[in-house]
């Protein structure tokens, strides 16, 4: 009698991939979903995806249009004017009123969305993918190569990020995707740390033990079998790296070193109008709440998504 | 203890190597001509070529590397000749002397202006840390213990808010509401410096007659003297004490805002898993008080995660201390550190974030071994 079994490989095939795996993902989409603060959090992000996707027709303005000869009554550091609020019908309506250079500040706060969405995804993206394939290999190879990289990373990680970012896009130049690579960098130890620790303990686990038995080679084996099983934790803290990385950002154009004029970035907004807060405060506060608001999402989904995928954080 | 005190200080020393070689190739590869960023319109072949003979910049940065017109050459064949002669040699003897150098921009030595503007730093991190922790901590028990109450959702409402306001829009709000909206009312706070004019300090060598003191002892003396609320303390000087306790309130609020919603939040958290525990059930059942339940027992055992996020904190202050200087125009290191990268100043900008990051380390140290000491698992692992 002759039994057919199945080759060793699949059956490890459907113990990583099938319906055990795809279940833990809906499982976690589950969780995330009966998280008040996740829920909050995705509902204000994708409001400002919206915004972000249809900023063009959202804003009344051009955002760096300056108005002074094209709208009559359009004054330097005018207030916010809202009709329907009881502002005269004389003088032109502006939701968030009118900026040092006779912008309007409320198409500048919306065409900003896009800016910092980007920055955030972008920066952080960057950031995980050296920062996971420094980890993995230090993790996987263990030794002198681990004790290198890691050391790089922590000398790294000594520095105030803020500092080291400064210091970076002063190399480089500055500029937003300057500003946004320094940022990057200096969030990379952060990641390879992460990846580094979950990779060691996968490893160790019966499956990849398995699968080095059946030969599979050290790159299937960190790309195939352990990477993607140690990938959680690097995306939880992806999520919370973002909010992170637009703060960051936008600290660097606040400082003039990112985000450059006339571009409509939020830092930078802010950080020309310091000098007038006393006598135009709406030109701090909008672009600041923007800012606030979009760090907040963030944060309250990386929290969620935490809370979804390790049961004993939920409360 | 002790070995794992060695152990861990072991481990830091190719930290900081690792932090000398950085600090010395970043302030090194800015692009620009550090004479044409001193000396300006003054800058032309004649006065550069003294100027960067005077400040050792004609030397070659590594053995042949050589910074020509702003612009980084390698000249191999001069290598063996500037094996010892580099800056990289002077650079290295200069810090195992504690020397930094001359700023170029502000004509100081730098250890003078590390005097002068650390303190800044040091007592608006300390303000906010203290800030923080004070009502961070004091927060998170309310929260944990009226877990799910108006009091909870209230308090990580304000965390959730605190940890995303960034710490310069935060400044500038603040700035408005205390310099403008409550202007001529008690509230009315100063926007800017660090103290009013015609408010004096007399520095501690002078008030105790130690003028004459030279070395490393007077350059203490003359820190701790720039830290205005230690000078107002030992000198009972208390109307410079009151103007510096203003003139700080508003940045220390700013700054310690962001530490102050991850330790509430970090509190709350640690708390409710040591409340949950059988101990303190069983603490309850003895019939021992609420208050001491929860304060000497539970939140005894929850101090450990609580201590590491605030020594975590230090970094993100440190870097925060940058923007809230230029906020709210205090001349602390951050400040002084853009100046110098602005201006090409070497020396400042080396020995600045060595220090810095230094003493970054040094906080970090002690962070792990307050953890060890605290926890006997952590050494003994």
């Amino acid at each position: 009698m002759t039994v057919t079994t199945p080759p060793a490989m699949e059956l490890i095939e459907g113990d990583l991939r099938g319906s055990r795996t795809t279940s833990i993902w809906r499982d976690t989409l589950g969780n995330l979903l009966r998280q008040r603060n996740a829920v909050i959090g995705g509902a204000i992000l994708a409001f400002f995806v919206v915004v972000a996707v249809f900023a063009d027709v959202i804003a009344s303005y051009d955002p760096n249009a300056i108005l002074i000869s094209s709208e009559r009554g359009a004054k330097k550091l005018a207030a916010p004017c809202i009709h329907a609020l009881g502002c005269a019908a004389a003088q032109p309506e502006h939701y968030f009123g009118i900026d040092g250079n006779v912008r309007d500040v409320f198409s500048r706060v919306v065409h900003g969305t896009r800016v910092s969405l980007r920055i955030g995804f972008l920066t952080v993206g960057f950031a995980i993918v050296i920062g996971g394939l420094i980890g993995a290999l230090a993790g996987y190879a263990g030794g002198k190569i681990d004790n290198f990289l890691m050391r790089i990373m922590d000398v790294l990680l000594a520095f105030p990020s803020l500092l080291l970012a400064i210091a970076i896009v002063t190399v480089l130049g500055s500029g937003l995707l300057n500003a946004q690579l320094a940022i990057g960098v200096v969030a990379i130890p952060v990641y390879a740390r992460i990846m580094r620790g979950s990779v060691l303990s996968i490893r160790e686990r019966d499956f990849v033990t398995a699968s080095r038995a059946l030969g599979e080679s050290s790159y299937g084996l960190l790309g195939r079998r352990i990477i993607p099983n140690a990938l959680t934790p690097l995306i939880v803290q992806g999520t919370l790296g973002i909010a992170a990385a637009v703060l960051d950002v936008a600290a660097l154009s606040f400082l003039g070193l990112g985000a450059q004029p006339p571009q409509a970035e939020w830092g930078s907004m802010i950080g020309l109008a310091r000098n007038t807060i006393f006598a135009a405060p709406h030109l701090v506060i909008f672009p600041g709440v923007a800012l606030a608001l979009t760090v907040l999402a963030f944060n309250l989904l990386g929290d969620g998504l935490r809370d979804a995928l390790d049961p004993r954080l939920n409360r | 203890m002790t070995r794992f005190i060695i152990r861990r200080l072991i481990l830091s020393i190719p930290v900081l190597i690792g932090i000398v070689f950085l600090v010395f190739a970043l302030a090194r590869i800015i692009p620009g001509d550090p004479c044409v960023a001193a000396l300006g319109e003054r800058a032309n072949a004649a006065t550069c070529a003294r100027y960067s003979a005077e400040h050792g910049l004609d030397k070659a940065i590594i053995p042949g590397v050589f910074r020509v017109d702003g612009r980084l050459e390698i000249r191999l064949t001069e290598a063996p000749a500037t094996l010892v002669d580099n800056q990289f040699v002077i650079y290295i003897q200069d810090i195992a002397a504690g020397e930094f150098g001359v700023s170029s921009k502000f004509g100081l030595p730098v250890t003078d202006l590390l005097i002068q503007r650390l303190p800044t730093t040091v007592e608006l991190t300390l303000y906010a840390l203290t800030f923080a922790i004070i009502a961070g901590v004091s927060l998170g028990i309310i929260s944990a213990y009226r877990r799910n109450s108006i009091a909870d959702v209230f308090t990580m409402l304000i965390a959730n808010i605190g940890v995303s306001t960034p710490v310069f829009v935060l400044g500038l709000v603040l700035a408005y509401v205390f310099a403008v909206t409550f202007k001529d009312t008690p509230f009315a706070l100063p926007p800017s410096g660090r103290l009013t004019a015609g408010v004096s300090v007399t520095p501690l060598a002078e008030a105790w007659g130690l003028e004459g003191l030279g070395g490393p002892f007077r350059a203490i003396l003359d820190f701790l003297s720039n830290i205005y609320t230690f000078n107002a303390l030992v000198t009972l000087n208390f109307s410079l004490l009151a103007d510096t306790v203003r003139h700080m309130l508003l940045p220390a609020l700013a700054l310690g805002t962001i530490p102050l919603a991850i330790i509430a939040r970090m509190t709350r958290s640690s708390l409710l898993d040591e409340l949950g525990l059988d101990y303190i059930r069983t603490a309850r059942a003895k019939g021992l008080r609420d208050r001491s339940v929860v304060m000497r027992h539970g939140f005894r055992n929850a101090m450990l995660p609580i201590v590491t996020v605030i020594g975590l904190q230090l970094g993100g202050l440190f870097g925060g201390a940058v923007l809230t200087e230029t906020i709210f125009n205090l001349a602390g290191v951050g400040r002084a550190v853009t100046e110098a990268i602005g201006a090409r100043d070497y020396a400042v900008i080396q020995g600045f974030t060595l220090v810095i990051a230094v003493g970054f380390v040094i906080v970090n140290l002690l962070v792990d071994l307050s953890y060890a000491y605290l926890d006997p698992r952590v050494r003994l692992g």
